[in-house]
């Protein structure tokens, strides 16, 4: 896998569904080869957030941003960049795993090149296949039926299946917003190992729920917070992993992670 | 692990169990209905089917009702009475659609043939008929030309509507937003309510002011068609486009994919069975469509496979034309009868394009299987 791996600086960063602010000045770096995990209570903007770094959110009507995010020094929001060769670099994979239910696993994992057109010969679009489902640790299961429909799989296998779709586009970045959600513990396992493989090739960020999990995966972690409702979340801390979750700096975090609240 | 439990009660007297009645008890209640609906029938005026319907579903209703009421209790008496009801609604909506398609197999089947099928009526005349009634010679004259007019006007309809019902659809849920949108529905809806004729006036107007007035083709009975067409499959398919999950747009924007090859490429697919049994409904709702034909096609007793020229005939105005005038005079019969074999012909075209939208549906539908 030859990603190139990317880093994201965000500054002062606000975001807007119509004229509500959801998500209010969020400063950060994300460094290169690394796992970012964001936690927070619900509703605190992680979602939100995530998606403006990949110009997702404006995919919903009146969604708009303020502030700057640079993917390698270059301003995703400046103007004249395409948000669709944005996407092109910085791959999502969503809470609820959604495979294309009209196509096949195989054309699922080419969706990416199929649904822009792009020629590929056939050797080239076999070898896609398997590297990207092998990345994904999916390919031993599904290489003797890669003619069936991708929803014919198990949640967690259609998990891992839109987590190949998007790695065989070869992106820089790799945004994961609650991988996890709707899978099993074991499903949730193969997925947590495959982020700690991936992380080799690509820039990873990750929303969860779990604070167990971002403890096993991250590098460093970002808290979210929201002082009440119809307030916008904002970025609390953010550092180390480990410093997170053992010596955080301000109370609210020591309070979420202990468990104290949320 | 002795917990004190209570001691189940002795088999046949547990706390959840209530009285029940036989379970072949409605069976022969039915009959026994049936049977009582005819004797009361008898008794009152002479037997008719009408009133043993009727006498034969109260009887039923009253003595199922109070027998459950008695044995069973108010709840389970409920349940059967309103069981009864819908089966009863059920059969009293069934009578229209068997009865026509009774009669119309019944009056329609002595005149459908093979010759029925592939010849036209020119130079079938009056006297054809008489003799034919006389037994002196063979009953002549079919209903080709209108079939095929029916074939080419309705094909030219559907080429029209669905790129423009289509295409509005896909505005109204991917692009649409605010006032043009919102107008856009409402004017569609509005034109769902036109009346049939009002459709055929429109397009035989536009057609006298583009080509002079009388101007009557297959074309001008299309564009009228379309009229009614364009509302039905705009509705239809944006329905099915609302329910393609976002999920599935967003996995595709996700993956640097532009919106109209999302649109075209994963949002359609996924729909099109949807749309492809809606353009199929639309097709069959407009292909018994009179009125808007006859002032726009026309009538003609000859073949006409062009339809940008001359009058072209369609079944339903073949139907209408056999059975209000009548080639003879003083012998209709012949014509009612070629009336009744293209009303089956209409009828038999609908039921197979309904099947078509059933087969094409099953076809196109996302595939689950593993």
């Amino acid at each position: 896998m030859t990603g190139t791996s990317k880093r994201i600086d965000v500054g002062d960063l606000n975001v807007y569904y119509g004229s509500f602010l959801a998500v209010e000045g969020v400063s950060m770096a994300i460094e290169p080869r690394s796992v970012t995990a964001f936690i927070g209570p619900s509703g605190c903007g992680k979602s939100t957030f995530i998606r403006t770094l990949n110009r997702m959110h404006e995919v919903i009507p009146g969604a708009r941003v303020e502030g700057k995010v640079m993917l390698d020094g270059e301003d995703l929001y400046g103007s004249n960049v395409d948000p669709v060769t944005v996407r092109r670099q910085v791959g999502m994979v969503f809470q609820r795993p959604n495979p294309f239910p009209t196509m096949s696993i195989r054309d699922n994992v080419l969706a990416g090149m199929k649904l822009n057109s792009n020629r590929l010969s056939k050797s080239d679009a076999k070898d896609i296949v398997e590297r990207s489902l092998q990345g994904a640790n999916l390919w031993n299961e599904v290489k003797d039926r890669l003619d069936k429909p991708g929803s014919g799989l198990s949640g967690g296998q259609q998990q891992r299946l839109c987590i190949a779709r998007a790695i065989a586009v070869q992106p820089d970045v790799l945004l994961m917003d609650e991988p996890c959600s709707a899978l099993d513990p074991i499903s949730t396992l193969a997925i947590e190992d495959l982020i700690g493989e991936l992380k080799k090739n690509y820039t990873i960020v990750i929303v969860t729920h779990n604070m167990q999990q971002a403890a096993r995966v991250s590098d460093r972690t970002a808290f979210f917070n929201i002082a009440g409702t119809g307030k916008p979340g904002k970025l609390i801390e953010m550092d180390d992993t480990t410093k997170i979750f053992t010596n955080p700096t301000v109370k609210a975090t020591e309070d979420y992670v202990s468990g104290r609240f949320g | 692990m002795s917990v004190a439990t209570k001691p189940a009660p002795p088999a046949g007297s547990s706390s959840l169990a209530r009285n029940q009645l036989p379970r072949r008890t409605t069976q022969l209640v039915l009959v026994l209905s049936f049977a009582a609906g005819a004797g009361l029938s008898a008794l009152f005026g002479g037997f008719s089917v009408v009133s043993f319907a009727v006498l034969s579903v109260l009887v039923f209703l009253v003595v199922n009702t109070a027998l459950s009421a008695v044995v069973e209790g108010r709840r389970k008496a409920t349940d059967k009475l309103v069981t009864a009801l819908v089966y009863t609604a059920f059969g009293i909506a069934l009578v229209p659609l068997i009865s026509v398609i009774w009669s119309v197999l019944d009056n329609g089947l002595p005149r459908f043939s093979v010759d029925f099928l592939t010849t036209s009526m020119r130079n079938v005349t009056g006297l054809n008929d008489q003799q034919a009634l006389e037994g002196a010679a063979p009953f002549i004259g079919g209903a080709y030309h209108a079939i095929l007019g029916t074939f080419l006007i309705t094909g030219l309809a559907t080429i029209i509507s669905v790129p423009i019902g289509l295409l509005t659809s896909v505005y109204l849920v991917e692009y649409g937003r605010g006032r043009l949108a919102r107008s856009i529905t409402f004017f569609v809806d509005v034109m769902t309510g036109i009346p049939s004729i009002v459709a055929g006036l429109f397009a035989a107007a536009l057609f006298a002011v583009l080509f002079g007035v009388g101007t009557r083709n297959g074309f001008a009975g299309a564009v009228a068609l379309s009229v009614l067409m364009i509302p039905v499959v705009v509705r239809s398919s944006e329905e099915m486009l609302r329910i393609v999950p976002n999920e599935l747009r967003e996995a595709a924007y996700a993956l640097g994919v532009p919106k109209w090859r999302t649109i075209v490429r994963v949002v359609i697919p996924t729909a099109i069975s949807g749309i492809a049994s809606g353009v199929t409904l639309a097709i069959a709702r407009v292909v018994g469509e009179t009125a808007p034909l006859i002032v726009t096609a026309g009538f003609t007793s000859s073949i006409n496979s062009n339809p940008f020229s001359d009058w072209m005939m369609s079944l339903p105005a073949y139907v209408y034309s056999q059975a209000m005038r009548p080639l003879s005079g003083s012998s209709p019969q012949p014509s009612f009868d070629r009336a009744w074999a293209a009303a089956l012909t209409l009828i038999l075209i609908v039921m197979l394009l309904n099947l078509v939208a059933r087969l094409i549906a099953r076809l196109f539908a996302p595939k689950t299987g593993r």
